[in-house]
């Protein structure tokens, strides 16, 4: 440790953090327990609880959108981490490059090929299948969260597989292990930080997303993202649910992380180093 | 890998990729059709010209880069200090805390964020616009930076400060030639994120800009459930630009990394 004696250069920085992160959170407890006058109240969080069902379903959509990306991203981050050094590169770049264009501009790509009379309904009608409807359909907006966010699933989990070596999956083969075997026995266990923390970087923004549902899900179709933004922006305007539904989806993140969070990631880590 | 487990592979990673890129090429493509319906009737540059003459895009373009250029800078050096201060801080305690409290932007969701920020310039009756939108951006991109420059400080051979200050540096000396030159790199990556951070940013702005349209806001407000020609015009431009800039970064840290492999051949060489 060098003394560099400049203690002082960390404050700027604790108040800016004090005043602009932990007094807004607290900010978010306050409305969500007080009414106009400042009075403390239950009744935000029981007009809050009125978007049980919102919510249920939002943990929902995010959780197939989670499982789906998982199921899709783990043989892809496994075959790139087994090829050689530049294509790896390659394809990480190819990864990232969606991932940097502009969100609304990835969803709203997305959304002209589910229109009603878009590319897919053409083809499906060429091929004699007919329309279908897929604007508006909880199907779209499970794409959509995919779409948007299966790199954040594919690039953890392709940084754990590039330390699981090679001699490691052929020597169980050379025992006798069969390919399940191998995936269940190995390369899963082996990549499990990796999965954590795709997870949450899927399960977080998915859940809590107003776009995806606004752009592909049409007016009727309501996310507690979409609840929030109504009651702090929109047209039922009140600061107070809107806090307290915020917080009721801050404590399904912070449930989320804790049992995540339970799950030793640091062992595995240690035997990959 | 058996022939035929190397073929499925390949096929599926070309699936995942026409996954990501056939929305994108549709984009492109439409970006250039005559009609704004989805049939094609002809090839027109219109929507790019279009594009440039629309003065709204234009001027909420221009916001976005000079926001993400007062907050990544700010950021960069309230990061910077903070890594400094951090890393000179004995209480153990105090140092948890100030990580932890660093993790909560980048672990909750930007909807609750956007949402904690409005409340406080509420309450605060500090009005949305400029000076809202500068906070939000500083209070997502400062922790990316702390973050990026702490482990490089944490890396510093202790050995080479002392020496610089046994070989007649002073304090002041041995800061600026031993420990800035150390984490610049950490400085850059922590400026860089910053940047992109502030420039792609919807959601938080969205709930602390107030009237003033960001680029992300123009885009959400011309997209939402109707399809605009100009907007796959924006989308082809700003998907190239990324490729570029991925594209140059890429190349120089293959030919960096070229460099050193010939190096270390040859010295292999020299050495047999």
């Amino acid at each position: 440790m060098i003394n560099l004696k400049a203690k002082w250069a960390a404050g700027p920085y604790i108040v800016w953090m004090i005043l602009f992160t932990i007094i807004p959170m607290l900010m978010i407890l306050y409305y969500a327990f007080t009414d106009n006058n400042g009075a403390f109240t239950f009744e935000n969080m029981v007009s809050a609880w009125d978007y049980v069902p919102t919510l249920i379903r939002s943990i929902w959509l995010a959780l197939i959108a989670t499982v789906i990306c998982l199921i899709m991203a783990f043989p892809f981050a496994y075959s790139i981490s087994r090829k050689p050094m530049s294509k790896q590169k390659m394809f990480v770049m190819l990864v990232m490059l969606p991932m940097w264009m502009n969100f609304l501009l990835r969803t709203h790509a997305l959304a002209q090929l589910f229109e009603d009379n878009g590319i897919i309904n053409t083809v499906l009608q060429s091929i004699g299948i007919g329309r279908i409807q897929m604007m508006g359909t909880e199907f779209a907006v499970v794409v959509g969260m995919v779409y948007n966010f299966l790199p954040f699933m594919i690039l953890p989990l392709y940084s754990i597989m590039t330390k699981i070596d090679q001699s490691l999956v052929e020597s169980a083969h050379d025992l006798g292990a069969n390919n399940i075997q191998v995936l269940f026995k190995i390369l899963i266990p082996l990549s499990v930080p990796g999965i954590v923390s795709g997870i949450t970087m899927v399960f977080v923004p998915a859940v809590s997303t107003f776009v995806i549902s606004k752009f592909l899900g049409g007016t009727d179709f309501y996310l507690i993202g979409d609840a929030i933004e109504a009651q702090i922006l929109g047209n039922s305007y009140n600061l107070h649910t809107g806090s307290a539904t915020s917080l009721i989806l801050m404590v399904i993140v912070i449930i989320t992380m804790l049992i995540f969070s339970r799950i030793d990631t640091e062992e595995v880590e240690e035997t990959l180093a | 890998m058996s022939k035929n487990t190397k073929f499925f592979t390949t096929i599926y990673n070309i699936f995942i990729m026409m996954f990501f890129y056939s929305p994108i090429a549709l984009v492109m493509v439409y970006s250039f059709n005559s009609s704004k319906g989805f049939e094609w009737t002809g090839f027109t540059t219109n929507w790019y010209v279009e594009l440039f003459n629309d003065e709204l895009i234009m001027s909420s373009l221009l916001n976005t880069l000079l926001l993400a250029a007062i907050a990544s800078v700010f950021s960069t050096i309230l990061g910077t200090l903070a890594a400094l201060g951090v890393y000179s801080l004995k209480s153990k305690k105090l140092k948890t805390t100030i990580k932890t409290v660093t993790n909560i932007p980048l672990l909750s969701p930007e909807i609750v964020t956007g949402v904690s920020l409005m409340l406080l310039f509420t309450a605060a009756r500090i009005s949305t616009g400029w000076v809202s939108l500068i906070i939000a951006h500083i209070s997502f991109c400062v922790p990316s930076v702390f973050l990026s420059i702490l482990p490089k400080l944490r890396q510093i051979n202790r050995d080479m400060y002392s020496a610089a200050l046994d070989l007649g540096c002073n304090t002041r000396q041995a800061f600026t030639k031993v420990i800035i030159p150390e984490i610049l790199p950490g400085i850059l990556t922590g400026f860089l994120m910053a940047l992109t951070y502030s420039i792609d940013d919807f959601i938080i702005s969205y709930f602390t800009a107030g009237n003033l349209q960001t680029l992300s806001i123009t885009i959400y407000s011309m997209t939402r459930r109707r399809i605009s020609p100009k907007i796959n015009a924006l989308s082809t431009l700003m998907f190239l630009l990324v490729f570029i800039i991925l594209l140059i970064s890429n190349v120089y840290a293959i030919r960096k990394e070229r460099a050193k492999e010939i190096k270390i051949s040859q010295n292999l060489k020299n050495s047999i």
